[in-house]
């Protein structure tokens, strides 16, 4: 089996879903699964892309962002979700909407065994923690996804995590 | 043990020097004792925290971004700010220059059993600040370093980083006001009119 090497499309419906929700603060810390995105949002001069130290920092900024009036997307690697989890008490006792979108990793072809922990336990944490936890594992839906489920967060009230599967984003051939 | 950088200033004073020259500011405070020094004056244009510690200075960062024309001010401890060290850097790397912090720094845990924090250890969060990037950084010890810093925390652009050194005197708490939900939807109703519910 082939490591998918194309650049991937999903990250611009992924940003058409985000100026659709009206999203203008964009945390994320780098993943690979994002890079196209993170660019695009940096170049956009409508958004304020702000990169983290730990993702943990994102939930926090955008409970502020919305108390100022605006609405976010915290973009992270499955590794950061177990980051979040006491912060998420913020989110769930104020009922701050929250969009996260987590490329994953540790569940599809993974080489590193250091991913496996956090990927395979990061649908069940998020959602122990108070999260709506919805995943996309065909690159066609993303946008979609995504923007359903921001417009359940801000419309609701709720966090929502998309989980991006790691069939989709491709994983590195560790074979040669 | 006492050491030289142990702090004398009244925490209830400092945070009501501060907040009589909020005006339009909008206040974000940590939990514990800073939680409760805003709360003996409180005001819709005030976001408290009870617990998410670590959080404050975050959240008044994205509320600095989402409010550009606002003066933002986090008031919080010196154990809060220290549980989110990667935030001065996260912050001086976005330059706000609408975000002012001020720590209440007693270098105690008071609300576990007074245990010491890393600064009655040598550790200076205004030098960490100054090595981030932030655009005013000082150590408050005296009342008249402290009106220059209430200026700072004002006027100056952005970012500012007041450590002010209080003393160790525990105070009650005051406001009752804890319900997190409620707490952010008056904020809002508040500072957004109509626009909180779209």
């Amino acid at each position: 089996m082939k490591a998918e090497t194309s650049p991937r499309p999903w990250a611009a419906d992924i940003y058409r879903a985000f100026k659709k929700l009206g999203v203008t603060q964009v945390a994320y810390v780098p993943d690979a699964g994002h890079a196209q995105l993170i660019l695009d949002c940096h170049a956009d001069e409508a958004t304020n892309a702000v990169s983290l130290t730990t993702e943990q920092e994102g939930v926090a900024m955008l409970a502020g962002a919305w108390l100022g009036g605006q609405r976010g997307a915290l973009l992270m690697q499955s590794s950061g979700a177990g980051n979040c989890i006491n912060m998420l008490s913020l989110a769930q006792e104020c009922r701050f909407p929250l969009l996260m979108l987590v490329t994953m990793r540790g569940e599809w072809g993974e080489f590193n065994p250091w991913q496996i922990a956090m990927g395979q336990s990061t649908q069940k944490v998020l959602e122990n923690a108070g999260c709506i936890v919805q995943r996309v594992d065909r690159a066609g839906e993303i946008g979609e996804v995504v923007f359903a489920a921001g417009q359940m967060a801000f419309s609701t009230s709720r966090q929502v995590a998309v989980l991006i599967g790691q069939r989709v984003i491709g994983f590195k051939d560790w074979s040669k | 043990m006492p050491n030289e950088t142990q702090g004398t200033l009244d925490r209830r004073e400092v945070v009501k020097a501060i907040l009589e020259k909020r005006g339009d500011a909008l206040v974000m405070t940590g939990l514990g004792s800073s939680c409760y020094d805003a709360g003996v004056h409180d005001h819709p244009n005030t976001f408290y925290l009870w617990g998410a510690m670590g959080a404050a200075a975050m959240v008044g960062l994205g509320l600095a971004l989402a409010q550009p024309s606002r003066r933002v001010v986090v008031i919080t401890g010196d154990g809060e700010m220290l549980m989110g060290l990667g935030a001065l850097a996260t912050v001086g790397a976005r330059k706000p220059d609408n975000l002012s912090i001020v720590i209440m720094d007693n270098e105690l845990y008071a609300e576990t059993g007074m245990q010491p924090t890393h600064t009655a250890r040598g550790v200076s969060l205004s030098g960490m600040a100054k090595a981030s990037n932030f655009a005013v950084a000082e150590t408050v010890f005296t009342d008249e370093d402290l009106a220059a810093g209430i200026a700072a925390v004002y006027e100056a652009p952005g970012p500012v980083l007041l450590d002010v050194k209080v003393s160790n005197k525990r105070y009650p708490m005051s406001i009752r006001l804890r319900d997190g939900a409620h707490i952010k939807n008056r904020f809002r109703e508040n500072l957004l009119g109509q626009k909180a519910f779209d």
